[in-house]
């Protein structure tokens, strides 16, 4: 878990921060209500996550409540990991 | 009865949320015409009040131009009040054909289709030339019109970060397996007023073959040493494929929009577009009043230099000011104060002191980055920009943010 929640985070970092953005993104850091991910650009993260984990995510499963911090992403993950 | 009390209360608990969190329209009604200067009735009810408008997309000043009124009134009187049909029907008349000849040769395209709104325009664009095997990389700050239309379309769809040349390299990358590749920006985005940098998009789409759409809203008619749009203002007429634009700000301000492009795209929009299937024709007053406006901006560059004049005096004014703006060259001015409520409130005081402008707030904006876009045109005289910047002097030092940067009004007012 906390393999993959260090890779959700750096892959945050990468594709949603700038290199002068002065946000910082921690496990519990509100990604969808903050505005630092927004519905549109989320599908990238959910690509990521699909191509990375091997898993399908469904519309309904890929929630911006689901999708709000890195934690909760890797619920969501693992729930489909087993 | 139908619309039961509990069915009531839920749509009505809606609109108390929408209150509660700040996002609430309010009704503010415009008791003139469009101009610098107009009369508005707000809060509803209250006395008429004459404000200097600074929050209108009227760049050029056209609005209420006397040779547009007179085209449109000729327009009235020759062709009719409307086609009570679409265009596909028998709603297309030879003054459809003329805009949209006139709009590609201005533009520098292959050919133009007309829509009823630009908002119409983007909504059908996508899904009448793309499939599943196609995808779409878009930069993430692109108008909300975009964003639906790429939504309605079967073609996978991915965002790159905003302006951001690497960031878009690496998805066009990512996408070569499909079997195209359209990329979409602004050409001036609304809320920030930046330029998409066209000429590095261009080469880019050059190099991983992709094609390129731009909405060139906040820009046809004014950017560009001729107004042609961003595209000129980059030195890259012939390398956008398809461009989308509105009548709806600098080109007169009435309504209706255009896909002006590759002719085979125009076509497949034509034949393939639900809006411009499914919708009226644009109106005849308005498609001769658009076609007045294509031949005033094409055979005078007067209104866009002065609307240029108008930006460069007003920024720097400004700036001495001491007002925190986001940098620039378009007449999209974002007065930063990051805070929404400090927008907000500055915005009343604004209205209070004559000078009609609006505060922007999340989710509108990024969180955090509140602000009061002000609008310039070519309508706008010198004594009308002193107004509005001594009301902004004023204003700023009530609240002590004048001489002060983001940091300094993020420590006094919070984000």
């Amino acid at each position: 878990m906390d393999e993959m929640k260090k890779t959700v985070l750096e892959y945050i970092a990468d594709e949603y921060l700038d290199e002068d953005d002065e946000d910082e993104v921690s496990y519990d850091s509100p990604l969808i209500s903050s505005g630092i991910v927004d519905s549109f650009s989320m599908v990238s993260l959910k690509r990521f996550l699909e191509t990375k984990y091997s898993i399908k995510l469904s519309d309904e499963e890929a929630t911006p409540e689901a999708f709000d911090t890195v934690n909760s992403i890797c619920t969501l993950v693992n729930k489909h990991l087993g | 009865m139908a619309f039961s009390d509990s069915t009531r209360s839920l749509f009505a608990d809606e609109i108390v949320q929408i209150k509660e969190d700040g996002l609430f329209k309010e009704k503010r009604f415009i008791c003139s015409e469009q101009d610098a200067e107009i009369e508005v009735e707000y809060p509803e009810g209250a006395p008429h009040m004459k404000v200097l408008n600074f929050c209108a997309n009227n760049y050029l000043g056209l609005s209420s131009h006397p040779d547009v009124i007179k085209a449109a009134h000729e327009g009235l009187d020759t062709r009719g009040y409307g086609m009570s049909s679409v265009r596909f029907i028998c709603g297309t008349q030879d003054i459809h054909r003329e805009l949209q000849d006139k709009v590609s040769t201005f533009l520098g395209t292959e050919d133009t289709l007309l829509f009823p709104s630009c908002m119409d325009a983007n909504s059908g664009v996508f899904e009448a030339i793309l499939g599943q095997e196609d995808v779409i990389i878009a930069d993430r700050l692109i108008h909300a019109s975009l964003v639906d239309g790429i939504r309605l379309c079967s073609a996978e769809y991915d965002t790159f970060k905003h302006m951001n040349m690497k960031h878009l390299k690496k998805k066009l990358e990512l996408h070569q397996d499909k079997r195209t590749r359209l990329v979409v920006t602004d050409g001036v985005f609304s809320m920030d007023g930046d330029l998409a940098p066209l000429d590095e998009m261009v080469d880019l789409c050059n190099q991983y073959d992709a094609m390129l759409l731009v909405d060139d809203s906040h820009a046809s008619g004014f950017i560009g040493k001729t107004g042609r749009g961003t595209h000129e203002h980059f030195g890259v007429i012939d390398g956008i494929d398809i461009i989308t634009t509105t009548f709806g700000k600098g080109l007169g301000g009435a309504s209706g929009g255009c896909v002006s492009g590759r002719s085979e795209l125009i076509e497949l929009c034509r034949q393939k577009a639900r809006p411009y299937l499914f919708s009226n024709s644009l109106a005849p007053p308005i498609v001769n009043g658009s076609i007045k406006v294509i031949d005033l901006i094409s055979s005078s560059t007067e209104r866009r230099d002065k609307l240029e004049w108008n930006t460069k005096y007003f920024r720097e004014k400004m700036e001495e000011a001491g007002l925190d703006m986001r940098p620039g060259e378009t007449p999209i001015v974002p007065v930063m104060l990051y805070n929404a409520k400090l927008a907000n409130d500055m915005a009343r005081d604004m209205y209070a002191e004559g000078i009609y402008v609006i505060g922007f707030c999340f989710p509108v904006v990024p969180a955090g980055k509140a602000r009061i876009r002000v609008q310039l045109s070519a309508a706008h005289e010198k004594e009308h920009l002193d107004k509005c910047v001594r009301a902004f002097r004023k204003i700023g030092e009530k609240y002590g943010i004048l001489g002060l940067g983001k940091n300094e009004i993020i420590d006094k007012y919070g984000r």
